[in-house]
Order: structure tokens, then C-alpha cells, then sequence
């Protein structure tokens, strides 16, 4: 930004001078590397509800059942029951009882938080370490455990997120009290 | 020293403002009484003690010299306090400030609490992209080199995990401590990049309502943020009371959302993606979301609420003996700043207004405190603030009435602190 020096002594007599100076900084300073979304396809692990970040590859439930068993079942069980509440994915009613037990399929709203979720984060000794396919394979697992989709339904980008949770009406958006 | 002056000032007539011995601020500022939960006895001062000082022993030696990174005096141990860790998930878990051990409204950085969902990874920054993508003109990269060459500024902001102080939803707890109930709550001075620089930079779309913003831990850890927010006051802070964040806090940058559940401010921040909807993440859905009595369950639930206990004396403390002590503690509000504390030593029959002792900075820790007298007879001692746009800390029975008990996010009710006759301090429930 061009400012005549003349203005800048003005101003700093007028005691506006490091206002001058910050506002000429924050327009001077552009440091950002140009990037394409391409190139952060390996990056970008966001899968939103929309299919937006789902990546290419598709899996089924019973593809998931041998990984699920050997990467998952010693903190999630066999079947989902979990060895503590805190790992517990499958059961509970949100309805019915006092304290509700919340899972993937009494709590969560959105399937595409559950490929999300296992790609980024899963399985916890090893986050990232599954491929997309087996990702896919394993959410599939964790949903027919929960009774969502069938054993042989192939789940990918378009038909995951497409998956109606039992408790996606459960939730009340607070964003706009800020 | 004078004796006679000092005399006539140790000498002055208690003005009660409230029940159970609560006195007049004045009392504070006259008597100068200093350091967490001191007991000044009128008639102890008032005494020759009888005392033969001599000069100490580390008076005679010289001591050390300059040191590198310098520490604790070995003679202060304050830790932060860790819960049980899970083998199964691992460097998951919390560790909780003493807040009962910290005086004025700072942090120190190694007491800073801690919240990690995979724990703290060893990041190079000369490694480390942040990436801002999605709704932009031009998706970009930054280095860390080149951010610190941003303009940026400096906050003072306190940071509260939402899951601060659920304990007390349960019950319980008689060995509580502020610690252990209420430890999940820290201030510092954040220095950083305003998110808004950086999104300008890259040229938010029209269409663009969110930012996701996800940590380079190994959980990845997301959270999503309203993008009015993002251009507001978040900023991409770089140092933390004036060093480098430390790895805890998200070294080399994290997010950092005013005011806001702690945990949106995602640490070793790595992508900024702007979208049009929430993304949606584990720890928006799953986790922190507030389930209501009638099951539905209140999701970006922002701001904390407004917030205040007392430190000294607090659980697991004992008051030794009759006379008056400095009540104080910290307030605060991610509405605003601080407007009014007040105390009762009656379990909230009667209440005072304490003096607030440090600066009432929007967002921020507030110190407060407020003379009182114990006469060795029993009191529950409690705190209630008041920020700046009008909202009044509840009680713990208006926050269950309202909320219930499922949920254990986002819970601000009043602290209640017994004393027994004999002067134990306990966690009760008034």
C-alpha cells in the first residue's frame, strides 16, 4: 500500500501512527503457497454428510468382519459390546431409558461421521493405517452390527452418507447463540 | 516499627455486610492481608511474639547462576493432576490446573490443563502445513516460518473444557478439590494470527457459512465452527504467555475460538476447510453434545457460561483457627467480562460483593475476593457472578431443573465449600 510520507507524519502526530503502520503490514503480507484440491486428496481426510470428501472404493459388512475382529474387537468386542462405556457401539435407546446408552446407533445422526471417524481416527493404536477400502469395510461392519445396513449392502460415496441414523432428528443446533 | 500506629489499626470495628462473618472489602484493603487462605488473628497481632530473627543460612552462600530455562523454586511443588489413563486409548485423557494453589489470573504455561483425544504429538514445525481449502478462491499452504511473519496480536483468554465441573452433576465427591472438580479451566496470553487474515488471504466464497478446522494429533481431532465466528475474534495462536504454545497446547499453532468450549479450539491445527454445512466430526456429534430430559440433545453448544468459584479456602483445605480470612477466587465468562462477584458464607441465605482484585478483561480469569470472619462455627461458602451482558451463574438445583443429569457438558452452577466446627473444608452440596 502506497502512503505518502507526508500523511504518515500527520498521522503520527496525530497519534494514529502504529494503526498506519499494522493496516499497510496485514495488506503487505501474503504468504500462502498457491495449493490445488487435488493435490490435497491425500490430505483432506474430511468426509461430510453432503458426500462431500468421500473418497473412490466401496466395502460391505462382511468384508469389514475380518478386520473389525482383528483390529477393533479388542477394545469395541466381538459384536460391538465393547469392553468399557466408553467403547461400546452398539445397543442403547434413547427413549426408554433413565440414562440413555449412546452408541452409533442410538446416538449418532449422521453415518458419514462414521467412515469419518475410522479413517481418521480408528483404530486408536493405529489411526490412519486402514485403506479406504477396508475404512469402507469396517464402517459397513459397524453399521450392520447396528443393524443398518444388510451384510452385503456396498456402502461407497454415494450410498454411505445416504444412510438414515435412528437418532438424526435427536439433535438441536445451538450455533446461532453465540 | 511503629507498634503504637499499627495498634490503633489492628483494632478496627468489623462491618458485617452479610451473614456468617462476611465483612466489608474495606477490611481486606485495610488490614493488606495477602496470600491464598491467610488467617489474621486480631488479638495474634496484636502480641509481641516474642520472636529472635536471625539472617538465614542462604543469606551467607552464594547461590547458582543464570540457568537456561529456568523452573519452580524447589520448594513449590505444584503439579497438574492427571486422571487414570487407558492402555486401550492411548495418550488419551485430561490433567486438571491446582487452581487452588494459583493466585492473580495466569496460567503458568507448565500448569496449563490439558485435554488430548490421542495424545501430544512431536510436531517439527519445519514439517507442519496449515492448509486452508474448500470455499476459497485458492486453496493455500502455509509454513510455519512464514506465518510468524504475519502481523499479529495478543489476548488474554481464559480456556474451559465444557466437561469442566460435570463432576458435580453427579453428586458425590465429598474429597473434592478445586483442582479435581474444576481444574479444567486455564488463562493465558494467546499471541496469533487472526483467522480472518488468513481466510481473506485465500478469499472465502459467498456460499461459505462454516470453517472445519482438524489437528495434526493422530486422531485427527475435528471440530467445525460458524464462519462469523472464525472472522470474529479466532485466531491462529502461535505463543502462549509469550513463548512458543507449548506441545500440550498445540505447539507449533492452534485454533483458538474466545470464549468458546475449549475443545473447538483444535490444537496443532493442520487444515482450516471451508464449507457450507457443519462437517459433521465425532467430537461434534458423539462427544460433546448436550443430551436435554426429553432425549433430544443440544449440538455447538459455544459459548461457556458464566462461571466462578472460590479458591481459597476450597476442598481438601483447613482453616486453623478463629480470625479473618481472605476468601478469594476467579470468575469468568465467555459472554463477556466479569461485572460482579458475590459471596455467601451461609449457603446463599445472604450474600456480599467481594472486590474484584485484578482486571475484568472480556474473556478472561478474574480474581476476586471478600474479607470473612470464622468464628469456628459451621459455614458453606459460595460464589455467584455476574458478566457483562446481564447472565447470573445458577445454582446446582436451577441447572438440573433445567438440564437434567444425562448430560455432563456445559455445567456452571455455584460451588458450595463446607466447614466443618473443626475446620476441615469439603465439597458440599447446599
Amino acid at each position: 500500500m502506497y502512503t505518502p510520507r507526508k500523511l504518515i507524519s500527520a498521522l503520527a502526530l496525530a497519534g494514529f501512527c502504529s494503526a498506519v503502520f499494522v493496516s499497510s503490514a496485514q495488506e503487505s503480507v501474503r504468504l500462502g503457497t498457491p495449493v490445488s484440491e487435488a493435490d490435497l486428496a491425500g490430505f483432506d481426510l474430511i468426509a461430510e454428510p453432503s458426500g462431500v470428501g468421500f473418497p473412490s472404493g466401496s466395502g460391505t459388512a462382511a468384508q469389514g468382519k475380518t478386520i473389525f475382529e482383528s483390529r477393533c474387537a479388542a477394545c469395541h468386542g466381538l459384536n460391538g459390546e465393547g469392553n468399557s462405556a466408553a467403547t461400546v457401539i452398539v445397543g442403547g435407546d434413547m427413549q426408554s431409558e433413565d440414562t440413555p446408552l449412546r452408541t452409533v446407533g442410538s446416538y449418532w445422526p449422521y453415518a458419514s461421521t462414521v467412515f469419518d471417524f475410522i479413517r481418521r481416527a480408528m483404530p486408536a493404536d493405529a489411526p490412519k493405517s486402514l485403506s479406504d477400502e477396508e475404512a469402507y469395510q469396517v464402517a459397513a461392519y459397524v453399521l450392520y452390527l447396528n443393524g443398518l445396513v444388510g451384510e452385503n449392502e456396498v456402502l461407497n460415496a454415494e450410498t454411505l452418507p445416504q444412510i438414515r441414523m435412528p437418532n438424526a432428528d435427536g439433535f438441536i443446533d445451538q450455533s446461532d447463540i453465540q | 516499627m511503629k507498634q503504637g500506629k499499627l495498634e490503633k489499626k489492628r483494632q478496627p470495628r468489623l462491618e458485617k455486610v452479610a451473614g456468617n462473618g462476611l465483612l466489608s472489602r474495606r477490611h481486606l484493603l485495610g488490614l493488606g492481608l495477602g496470600g491464598a487462605g491467610l488467617a489474621m488473628s486480631q488479638a495474634v497481632m496484636g502480641q509481641d511474639a516474642g520472636l529472635k530473627l536471625e539472617i538465614p543460612g542462604w543469606s551467607k552462600t552464594p547461590g547458582p547462576g543464570p540457568s537456561a530455562y529456568g523452573s519452580a523454586s524447589s520448594h513449590v511443588g505444584l503439579e497438574r493432576q492427571s486422571g487414570f489413563g487407558n492402555p486401550l486409548y492411548p495418550g488419551g485423557g485430561a490433567s486438571r490446573s491446582p487452581l487452588q494453589h494459583l493466585q492473580g489470573t495466569i496460567t503458568p504455561n507448565s500448569l496449563h490443563f490439558e485435554r488430548h483425544h490421542a495424545g501430544v504429538p512431536d510436531i517439527d514445525p519445519a514439517g507442519h502445513k496449515l492448509v486452508i481449502n474448500g470455499l476459497v478462491r485458492q486453496p493455500l499452504v502455509f509454513d510455519y516460518e512464514d506465518l510468524l511473519k504475519y502481523t499479529m496480536v495478543s489476548r488474554i483468554y481464559f480456556l474451559e473444557c465444557s466437561g469442566n465441573s460435570g463432576a458435580l452433576l453427579y453428586g458425590g465427591n465429598p474429597d473434592g478439590t478445586a483442582q479435581s472438580l474444576h481444574g479444567l479451566v486455564s488463562c493465558a496470553e494467546w499471541t496469533g494470527i487472526p483467522i480472518s487474515t488468513l481466510l481473506e488471504e485465500a478469499g472465502v466464497l459467498p456460499e461459505a457459512r462454516w470453517i472445519a478446522a482438524v489437528g495434526a494429533d493422530a486422531a485427527s481431532m475435528g471440530r467445525s465452527v460458524p464462519l462469523n465466528k472464525a472472522m470474529d475474534d479466532s485466531m491462529l495462536a502461535l505463543f502462549q504467555n509469550g513463548e512458543p504454545v507449548r506441545p500440550e497446547q498445540g505447539y507449533p499453532m492452534r485454533l483458538f475460538n474466545p470464549g468458546w468450549e475449549g475443545n473447538t479450539s483444535v490444537k496443532w491445527l493442520t487444515q482450516i476447510k471451508v464449507t457450507r454445512e457443519p462437517a459433521q466430526f465425532r467430537d461434534e456429534t458423539s462427544k460433546y453434545t448436550d443430551t436435554m430430559p426429553d432425549r433430544k440433545s443440544l449440538q455447538f453448544t459455544f459459548p461457556m457460561d458464566v462461571k466462578s468459584l472460590i479458591t481459597s479456602p476450597s476442598g481438601q483445605m483447613s482453616v486453623t483457627r478463629n480470625g479473618v480470612y481472605r476468601v478469594n477466587g476467579i470468575a469468568w465468562s465467555g459472554s463477556g467480562s466479569i461485572r460482579r462477584v458475590e459471596v455467601s458464607a451461609d449457603g446463599g441465605s445472604t450474600w456480599a460483593d467481594a472486590l474484584i482484585d485484578s482486571q475484568q478483561l472480556d474473556k478472561a480469569l478474574t480474581r476476586f475476593s471478600i474479607p470473612w470472619q470464622w468464628d469456628g462455627s459451621p459455614a458453606v461458602l459460595q460464589s455467584r457472578a455476574t458478566d457483562s451482558a446481564g447472565n447470573v451463574q445458577p445454582t446446582r438445583e436451577a441447572v438440573i431443573a433445567a438440564k437434567g443429569t444425562i448430560n455432563r457438558y456445559h455445567n456452571p452452577c455455584i460451588q458450595s465449600w463446607g466447614v466443618s466446627p473443626s475446620g476441615e473444608v469439603t465439597n458440599v452440596y447446599a
